[in-house]
C-alpha cells in the first residue's frame, strides 16, 4: 500500500522518500499513513513532505509536529504552528543547519529537527492551507 | 516580606491603594522574550546602578538595578529571563512565573510589570501579553524597536491595543532612547500608587495552549489595526554575505582568527603595562613600608596574588568587548549556526563554540559567557571542557619549563622549531582533552535531553558604544570581585603558610615552613611523576592559580620569579629529570589548577558538586598523564 502510493508521486519524491526509508523505516511508514488519513477525509495519493525536502525558496504549510510535546511546544512558540507557511531561507556551510523563515522572524533548525515537521500535501484550494 | 501580602492585594484593586509605607522599596519586574530588546531597556533605566547575581537556589542570572525617577524616589528593576510563554518547562520560564506570583524566595513579588515586545514581530510577540496579562498586576507594555517599524513601513494604533488590553501601551526605541520616558511616568504612576488598572476588552485566551494564544494575539493585532513591517532588507543583504556557502566560512574563519590574534597579541603590551604597573607599586609599598612580617605580607602575599589576577584584566576585557560586538551586532548567531555541524561532531552545539574560543584566553570568562546556551545540559558540558584548553595562565609555566629543557632546533624547515612545536602540542592535547571529554560526557551522563538546536536569527543591528560599555563595566566588575576575592585569600594562604611556624621569630626556611611540610608529605604521591618536594609546593600553590608556580619556584630557589629567567632554568634543570619536566607540562596542560575556575564553576553551576566533579576528573587525567609521560621519557621512548 505504501510503496504504491510513494511512487505515484512521482520519480524525484519517490527516490528521496526512499532514501529516508531505508534509514528509519518505522518512522517513515507511520508519517505516510498517518498523512492519508490526515488529508482533508480524502485518500490523498500524496507523499508527505517534511520541511525539510523544501528547497531554497520554497514555501510550504505545516500541518504537524511529529516530536514530544515540550519540543513541540517550544517550536510552535517559537512561530512554527500547523498552518503556518515556512520558507526556507539560507543554510550554515554543508547545508546544515538550515534558517527558516515563519511566523515574521528566522529560526534555525537541524536537518534532523526539521524532518520531524511535517507539511500539508499541496491543495486544489490554496486559501484552506492559510487556516491555522 | 510579610508585607508582600498587603502589596498584592493593593495592587488587584481598581481604586487608588492607601499611601505606601516609604520604607517599602517599589519592585518592578521587566519581561520580554528574548531578542526583544530587554537587557537594552534595563541598561537604559538604570544605568551603572545594576548588579548581577544568582536567583537563590537556581542557576539563572538574576540582575537588579535602581532607576531613579523625576521625583527622586528610587525603582528596584529585577531583570526577568527571556520567555516566550509562562509555561514553565525550563529553568528560566520556572524562575519567571515565581518572581511574578511572588514565590521567588528572597525576591519580593513585584509591584509593576514592564512587558517588552519587539513591534516588528507583534503577532509571535504578543502572544506572551496574554499570560502576563492574567497576573492582574500593573503592567505597562512595551512595544521597542519602534525605529525599525517605521522604517520598514509598519505601523500599529497604540491607543486601540491599550483599551484593547486594558493596559498602557508605549511605543519606544530602547536603544534610541526614544520614548523611554513613558516607562519612567508609568513606573512614577505605580510607585506613587495612582494607577489603576482596567480589565482587558479582550478576553483572554487558554494559557497553556500555544495556537490559542498565538490566535488571541493575531485578533488583538488586527483590532490595533497592526501592519506588520516588511522584511529586513538589510539583514537579508548581510545574510546573503555572511551565510555565503564560501564567503560566509571564510569570514567565519577571519572573525575566529581575528577574535585569537587580540586576545592574545592585542592584549599583550597592556597585560605587561599591567604587571609592570604591579611590580613598580609593589616595590613602592616595599619601599614605604619597614621591612618585617608587615611588608612580607603585603608585597609578597597580598599585592603579588591579586597582582597576577588583575594582569588578566585587558584580556578578558578585549573577549568581552569582542563577545559583546558579535552578540549585539547579531553575527554571534550567525557564527553558532556555522559552527553547530563541527560542534555537532563532539556533541555539543554551535552556541558553546564561543565560550570554548573563549577559554583560550581565560576559563572564567568563557565559563560565564555559557550563558547563552539554553540547553542545560550542552551549557554544563561546555563549561566542564572549557579548563582544557589552554588559557593564558599556562603560558608562564610552559615557556620556563620549554625553555629549559627543549634545545630549539628546526623542526619543520625553517618555520617550526622544536620549541614553538612543544607549545603547540600542548594546545593540540588540550584541545584533544576537551573534545574526548565532551564525547564521553555528552554519551554518559550529560546524554543529550532531546532539546533540539534551535536558534532565532535575530536582525543585523549596530552595536551601541552605551551597551558595550556597560557589558565591559558590568563584566570587569564579577569578574575582578569574584576571582579577586579567591585570590587574595589563597595567596594570604600560602604566604602564611610558607612563613610559618616562626623560628626565633623569623620566617623559616622553606623547607622546614608548613608550605615545605606539605611539600614533603606529598612526595611519595609525585614522585611517580618525577617531582621532588619543592615541585610539590609549587603544585599546591598554582592552585590558588597555574600562574603562580614560577613565582613559587622564585621564592624556594630564592631567584625573581620571571618565565624568562635564565637563573630559574638553571635551577629547574639541576632540579628535574627530562621525564620530570614533561610530566610537569604534562600537569599543566589536563590539570584544574585554578582557584577562580572553581569559583565561577560553583556560581554558574548552583553548587559544589560539579566543580568537585570537575577537579577531581582533571586532576585525575593529569596525573596519570603525567605519570606515563615521566615513565616514557626516562624508558627513552623519545629520544
Amino acid at each position: 500500500m505504501v510503496g504504491y502510493n510513494r511512487c505515484r508521486t512521482g520519480p524525484p519524491t519517490c527516490r528521496r522518500e526512499l532514501g529516508v526509508l531505508k534509514k528509519k523505516p518505522d518512522i517513515d511508514s507511520t508519517m505516510q499513513l498517518s498523512v492519508n488519513r490526515d488529508a482533508n477525509g480524502r485518500n490523498t495519493p500524496v507523499a508527505p513532505k517534511t520541511l525539510a525536502h523544501l528547497k531554497e525558496g520554497e514555501t510550504g504549510t505545516l500541518d504537524r509536529l511529529d516530536l514530544p510535546e515540550d519540543v513541540a511546544r517550544r517550536l510552535m512558540e517559537l512561530g512554527f504552528l500547523p498552518g503556518h507557511t515556512v520558507v526556507p531561507a539560507r543554510s550554515a556551510p554543508g547545508g546544515e543547519p538550515r534558517v527558516y523563515r515563519v511566523d515574521g522572524s528566522e529560526v534555525a533548525l537541524r536537518r534532523e529537527t526539521a524532518s520531524r515537521l511535517i507539511l500539508r500535501p499541496p491543495s486544489k484550494r490554496p486559501c484552506q492551507a492559510l487556516e491555522p | 516580606m510579610s508585607d508582600c501580602h498587603s502589596c498584592s492585594s493593593c495592587s488587584v484593586a481598581t481604586a487608588p491603594p492607601p499611601a505606601r509605607a516609604s520604607a517599602r522599596p517599589h519592585v518592578v519586574a521587566i519581561i520580554g522574550p528574548p531578542n526583544s530588546g530587554k537587557s537594552t531597556l534595563f541598561n537604559r533605566l538604570t544605568g551603572l546602578r545594576q548588579k548581577v547575581a544568582n536567583f537563590p537556589g537556581v542557576t539563572v542570572e538574576q540582575r537588579v538595578g535602581r532607576a531613579k525617577m523625576n521625583n527622586h524616589r528610587e525603582v528596584i528593576l529585577v531583570d526577568l529571563p527571556g520567555v516566550y510563554s509562562l509555561n514553565p518547562r525550563s529553568e528560566d520560564e520556572q524562575v519567571t512565573r515565581d518572581v511574578l506570583t511572588g514565590h521567588m524566595q528572597d525576591v519580593p513579588k513585584p509591584d509593576a510589570v514592564l512587558l517588552i515586545l519587539d513591534s516588528t514581530n507583534l503577532g509571535r510577540h504578543l502572544a506572551l501579553a496574554a499570560p502576563i496579562l492574567s497576573l492582574k498586576l500593573p503592567t505597562l507594555v512595551i512595544l521597542n524597536m519602534a525605529d525599525d517599524l517605521s522604517n520598514r513601513g509598519g505601523q500599529i494604533d497604540t491607543g486601540e491595543l491599550a483599551s484593547q488590553l486594558g493596559a498602557p501601551v508605549a511605543l519606544i526605541s530602547a536603544a534610541k532612547g526614544d520614548g523611554v520616558e513613558k516607562v519612567f511616568q508609568f513606573m512614577a504612576g505605580t510607585s506613587a500608587g495612582t494607577t489603576s488598572l482596567a480589565p482587558p476588552k479582550v478576553e483572554l485566551p487558554v494559557l497553556q495552549d500555544v495556537p490559542r494564544c498565538r490566535q488571541w494575539a493575531r485578533e488583538v493585532g488586527i483590532g490595533a489595526a497592526y501592519q506588520a513591517p516588511s522584511p529586513p532588507l538589510w539583514t537579508r543583504r548581510l545574510d546573503a554575505v555572511f551565510l555565503h556557502p564560501v564567503f560566509g566560512l571564510l569570514i567565519f574563519l577571519a572573525v575566529v582568527a581575528g577574535v585569537f590574534q587580540t586576545i592574545f597579541r592585542g592584549a599583550k603590551p597592556l597585560m605587561d603595562g599591567l604587571q609592570a604597573l604591579v611590580q613598580m607599586s609593589g616595590h613602592w609599598i616595599a619601599s614605604v613600608l619597614p621591612a618585617g612580617i608587615l611588608r612580607s605580607l603585603l608585597v609578597e602575599g597580598v599585592w603579588n596574588g591579586v597582582g597576577s589576577v588583575i594582569v588578566f584584566l585587558p584580556q578578558i576585557l578585549l573577549l568581552f568587548l569582542f563577545i559583546g560586538i558579535l552578540e549585539d551586532s547579531g553575527y554571534l548567531a550567525r557564527a553558532a549556526l556555522i559552527a553547530d555541524r563541527t560542534m555537532a561532531k563532539f556533541g555539543l552545539q554551535g552556541k558553546s563554540f564561543i565560550p570554548l574560543l573563549s577559554a583560550y584566553a581565560c576559563a572564567v570568562p568563557a565559563i560565564m559567557a555559557t550563558r547563552t546556551i539554553e540547553s542545560k545540559r550542552d551549557r554544563l558540558a561546555t563549561i566542564l571542557i572549557a579548563p582544557f584548553m589552554t588559557c593564558s595562565a599556562r603560558l608562564p609555566i610552559y615557556f620556563l619549563v620549554i625553555a629549559a629543557f627543549i634545545k630549539e632546533r628546526p623542526f619543520l624547515g625553517p618555520f617550526l622549531g622544536t620549541q614553538a612545536a612543544a607549545l603547540l602540542g600542548l594546545y593540540a592535547l588540550g584541545f584533544l582533552a576537551a573534545i574526548v571529554t565532551a564525547r564521553l560526557l555528552k554519551s554518559s551522563i550529560l546524554k543529550s535531553e532531546r532539546t533540539p538546536f534551535m536558534l532565532e536569527m535575530p536582525p543585523y543591528r549596530m552595536p551601541t558604544l552605551r551597551s558595550l560599555g556597560l557589558r565591559l563595566y558590568d563584566r570587569s566588575k564579577v569578574f575582578l570581585h569574584r576571582a579577586g576575592t579567591v585570590i587574595l585569600v589563597c595567596a594570604v594562604v600560602l604566604w602564611i603558610l610558607a612563613h610559618l611556624p616562626l623560628q626565633n621569630g623569623k620566617p623559616p626556611d622553606i623547607s622546614d615552613s608548613f608550605a615545605g611540610m606539605i611539600g614533603h608529605t606529598i612526595e611519595p604521591v609525585i614522585k611517580p611523576l618525577g617531582f621532588n618536594w619543592k615541585i610539590g609546593i609549587g603544585l599546591i600553590s598554582s592552585i590558588a592559580a597555574r600562574e603562580t608556580i614560577v613565582a613559587t619556584f622564585g621564592t624556594i630557589y630564592g631567584i625573581e620569579g620571571d618565565a624568562h629567567s635564565v637563573g630559574l632554568q638553571q635551577a629547574l634543570q639541576s632540579e628535574l629529570t627530562p621525564g620530570g619536566a614533561f610530566a610537569l607540562l604534562i600537569f599543566f596542560a589536563f590539570a584544574m589548577q585554578c582557584m577562580s575556575t572553581i569559583a565561577v564553576v560553583r556560581r554558574e553551576t548552583g553548587g559544589w558538586k560539579w566543580p568537585a566533579v570537575q577537579f577531581a576528573y582533571m586532576t585525575l587525567v593529569a596525573y596519570v598523564c603525567a605519570m606515563l609521560t615521566n615513565v616514557a621519557v626516562r624508558s627513552g621512548l623519545f629520544t
